[in-house]
C-alpha cells in the first residue's frame, strides 16, 4: 500500500517534471534540471559565470541576436541541413529510415551550431579569447572555425590520446589558426581536455570566454548548448512531418548529449514518439571498459554540474573507453539525467564493434560514411528496427566520418562487412 | 568548543601571521603520511589535508601530480580518516581540515561524514567545487558537528558577494591573492592591500591569505594585511624533493 503510494507520488512528479520542460521552465532559476545540474565551480569563476549567464539570458531571446546568429547558420554552416530519405538501410531493416545530415554542415559535425553561437555571444559579452576542449577534434575544429569567422584568438585543449588518433582534426585547427594544446595529465582524453581548459579560464575569466562544446558543466552551459543545437530538431521535425509523418522512434548518440539533447528537444512533448539515446558500450560492460554514463552510472559531481557519472566507491572518476573519441567522457549532460530519470528517453548502448559495423552498413546502403559517434545511433536503431517492423525512425547522423580514418584503417574492409587486423590492433 | 572556533582561536593565538600548510595526503608515500603530517602539525597553525582526487580543476601541475600519484599509493577519504583516527594527538595540536572536491564527500555519504570527521580529529573542510549557492545540503550536513566550512573569495569577487561570503565562511576566510589555479610563481598583486582590507574588514573570522605564497618576504608583505597566510604547492614541492617540511615552513616566518 504504501509503496503504492509512494511510486505513484513518483509518477507525479516525474509528470510535472516532464511538464515543466516541455513548458520551457527548466532549468530553473538555479541552473537545475530536477535534481541534476547546477553551477558548482570555483569561487574564482563565479564572476565569469555571472556574466556569461546574463548574456546568455539576455541574448537568446533577442531577435536582432537570433537574426544574426540566423545568417550565419544559413550562410556559412550551410542550414538546413538536408534529411535524407535512407532506402538502403529501410530496405535492409524492414523499416522507414530518415537520416538528419548534420555531417553535411561546415566543418562536418554538428558541433559548428554551437561554436558560432557561443562564438557571437562570447563577442557581444566582451572576451577577447576562447578557450575550448575538445575529444574527436570536431567542437575543437568548429571552435577554431568561428574564432577564425569572429576574428577571436581560440586555444583548443586536446587530450594526449586523442591527438594521436584524430591527427587530420589537428592539423585542421593549426589551419584555422588555432593553438592546440595537447593535454598529458590525467586520462589524457576528453575529460583531461575539459579540466584544462577549466584551469585555462579560472586563469583569466573576464577576458577569456570557455566555448564549452557539449550540453554538459555548470549552469548555463547545459541550457545554452541546448539552445543552440535544437535547431536539429526543430528542421528534423518541420521536414519530416512536410514528407511523411511523425516519427515512430527517433535515435541519437550520447556522449556529453549535445547533439542528442538538440534532436529530442523538439520532440520531448511528443509521447507518442520513443527517444532513444545511444552510448558508447566500448569492449563490454565492466567499469572502465565503456563510456556508457547513464546505463551504468550513479548521480555525482563533475566539472560543474550535478548529473549521472562514472565513478569508483571512493568518487575517483573512472577511464573510459570507445572506440569514438567523442563519446569517450565519464559524464553526461543533466538534462539527459532528468530525462531518463523521469523515464522520457530510454538510454541504450552499442558496442566498439556494433558501431563499426553500422559505419560499413551506412558507407554501403547509403554511400555516406558516418563518424564513429553517429554510428553508436545507426546501430541502436537497426537493433530497434528488428524488433518493431515497418515503423519510422529517425537518426541524427551528427557528424561525417573522415575525421576516423586513422581508426577506420586498423579495421579493412572485407568482403562480409569489416574485420580487425589481428596485428594492427596490436 | 566547537570545531570551527577552535580553527578561528588557534589562527588568532598565532605568534606573528598565521600559517596554515597545505600537504596531500599520502604523498609521496603512503606509509610516511602521518610522519609527514606530524612534521608540519609542528610547524604550522593549522593543517589542511588534500583528500586527493582524479579531476582537480582548481589545481595547477603540482597538487595535480600530487593528487594523481596519492590515488596511485591507495589514499582515498576513508583511508585519511582511517589513519587519523587511529592515531593519538598532543592536546593543543594545530587543528585540521580537509581540503576535498565535492565527489569524493558526497560518494563517502554525508549522512556519516561530519560524525566521521570529528572523531578523527577534523575541524572543518574546504570544498574548491562548492560555491556557497550550492553548499546548503553540505552545510546541514556539518552544523550538528560544528565544522567549519571555508568559504574563499577572490580579488572579482562582487562587494555584495564578498559580504555575503565573509558572513558564512567558519574557521576563517580564505582569501585568494590572484586569479587563477593554485601554484605559480606571482608576485603579489598591488591591489592586494586594499583588497585584504576590505575582506578583513567584513569578515568575523580570521582572514588567511593564498595561491603562489612561496618566501619569507611575501609572507611578510601579506602579514601586514591578512591574519595568516596558506602555503600549498610550494610545501607539496619540498615534499616531491624529500625536503624537511618543517624546516620550509618555519623558514617561512618573519
Amino acid at each position: 500500500m504504501s509503496t503504492n503510494t509512494a511510486t505513484s507520488s513518483r509518477a507525479a512528479g516525474h509528470a510535472r517534471l516532464l511538464s515543466d520542460l516541455v513548458a520551457g521552465r527548466l532549468p530553473d532559476a538555479r541552473g537545475r534540471f530536477g535534481p541534476f545540474g547546477g553551477c558548482y565551480v570555483p569561487e574564482t569563476l563565479m564572476p565569469a559565470v555571472h556574466r556569461l549567464t546574463e548574456g546568455v539570458y539576455r541574448l537568446l531571446p533577442d531577435e536582432a541576436f537570433q537574426q544574426r546568429l540566423n545568417e550565419e547558420l544559413q550562410d556559412w554552416v550551410g542550414r538546413p541541413t538536408s534529411l535524407t530519405r535512407a532506402a538502403g538501410l529501410s530496405a535492409r531493416w524492414g523499416a522507414e529510415v530518415w537520416l538528419k545530415r548534420e555531417d553535411l554542415t561546415h566543418t562536418g559535425a554538428h558541433k559548428i551550431n554551437n561554436a558560432i553561437g557561443q562564438g557571437l555571444l562570447a563577442r557581444s559579452i566582451g572576451a577577447e579569447r576562447i578557450v575550448a576542449e575538445t575529444g574527436a577534434g570536431q567542437h575543437g575544429v568548429a571552435a577554431a572555425a568561428a574564432c577564425a569567422r569572429l576574428g577571436l584568438p581560440c586555444v583548443v585543449y586536446m587530450g594526449e590520446v586523442d591527438v594521436e588518433r584524430q591527427a587530420p582534426n589537428v592539423d585542421r585547427m593549426h589551419r584555422l589558426g588555432a593553438t592546440v594544446v595537447p593535454v598529458t595529465s590525467g586520462d589524457r582524453t576528453l575529460r583531461s581536455a575539459v579540466n584544462e581548459a577549466i584551469r585555462d579560464w579560472v586563469t583569466d575569466p573576464v577576458g577569456t570566454h570557455y566555448l564549452l562544446g557539449s550540453a554538459v558543466g555548470p549552469h548555463p552551459y547545459p541550457y545554452l548548448v541546448r539552445e543552440l543545437q535544437s535547431v536539429i530538431g526543430r528542421e528534423a521535425k518541420a521536414q519530416l512531418t512536410a514528407r511523411a509523418g511523425m516519427p515512430d522512434a527517433v535515435f541519437a548518440c550520447v556522449g556529453g548529449g549535445s547533439n542528442a539533447i538538440g534532436l529530442f528537444h523538439e520532440f520531448i512533448g511528443d509521447e507518442d514518439v520513443a527517444l532513444v539515446g545511444v552510448e558508447a558500450g566500448g569492449r563490454g560492460g565492466a567499469l572502465g571498459e565503456n563510456s556508457a554514463t547513464l546505463s551504468g552510472g550513479r548521480p555525482g559531481v563533475l566539472h560543474g554540474a550535478h548529473s549521472m557519472l562514472l565513478y569508483d566507491d571512493d568518487g575517483q572518476i573512472q577511464e573510459t573507453h570507445s572506440v569514438s573519441a567523442g563519446l569517450d567522457y565519464p559524464g553526461v549532460g543533466p538534462e539527459h539525467s532528468l530525462l531518463q530519470m523521469i523515464g522520457r528517453v530510454d538510454y541504450v548502448t552499442a558496442s566498439d564493434e556494433e558501431a563499426l559495423d553500422a559505419v560499413a552498413e551506412c558507407c554501403a546502403a547509403e554511400g555516406i560514411l558516418p563518424a564513429l559517434e553517429s554510428a553508436h545511433a545507426i546501430a541502436g536503431a537497426r537493433r530497434w528496427a528488428a524488433e518493431n517492423p515497418g515503423a519510422r525512425i529517425l537518426i541524427g547522423l551528427s557528424g561525417r566520418g573522415d575525421k576516423d580514418m586513422p581508426i577506420l584503417r586498423r579495421f579493412p574492409v572485407t568482403s562480409t562487412g569489416v574485420e580487425e587486423t589481428a596485428h594492427a590492433a596490436s | 568548543m566547537p570545531p570551527h572556533e577552535v580553527i578561528e582561536r588557534a589562527l588568532e593565538a598565532a605568534d606573528g601571521p598565521a600559517l596554515i600548510a597545505f600537504l596531500t595526503a599520502g604523498y609521496p608515500a603512503a606509509d610516511s603520511f602521518l610522519d609527514v603530517l606530524s612534521q608540519v602539525e609542528d610547524a604550522a597553525d593549522a593543517v589542511e589535508i588534500g583528500v586527493p582526487f582524479t579531476d582537480p580543476m582548481a589545481d595547477g601541475v603540482t597538487i595535480q601530480r600530487s593528487s594523481h600519484a596519492a590515488i596511485e599509493n591507495g589514499v582515498s577519504l576513508r583511508w585519511i580518516l582511517d589513519r587519523l583516527a587511529g592515531r593519538s594527538t598532543a592536546p593543543g595540536s594545530p587543528p585540521l581540515l580537509l581540503m576535498s572536491y565535492l565527489n569524493p564527500l558526497l560518494t563517502f555519504g554525508y549522512d556519516r561524514l561530519a560524525a566521521r570527521a570529528r572523531e578523527a580529529g577534523v575541524s572543518g573542510f574546504i570544498v574548491p567545487d562548492l560555491p556557497l549557492e550550492e553548499s546548503a545540503p553540505f552545510r546541514a550536513c556539518l552544523e550538528p558537528e560544528g565544522l567549519a566550512l571555508v568559504q574563499l573569495v577572490t580579488p572579482a569577487t562582487s562587494a555584495e558577494r564578498l559580504t555575503e561570503l565573509c558572513g558564512q565562511s567558519q574557521g576563517f576566510v580564505y582569501a585568494v591573492t590572484r586569479t587563477g589555479i593554485t601554484g605559480g610563481e606571482v608576485d603579489l598583486p598591488t591591489e592586494l592591500t586594499a583588497y585584504l582590507r576590505t575582506v578583513a574588514e567584513k569578515s568575523h573570522v580570521p582572514v588567511c591569505a593564498g595561491f603562489g605564497v612561496r618566501s619569507r618576504e611575501q609572507v611578510q608583505r601579506i602579514a601586514r594585511h591578512a591574519d595568516g597566510v596558506v602555503v600549498g604547492s610550494a610545501l607539496v614541492e619540498v615534499l616531491e624533493r624529500g625536503d624537511s617540511p618543517g624546516e620550509f615552513l618555519t623558514g617561512l616566518r618573519p
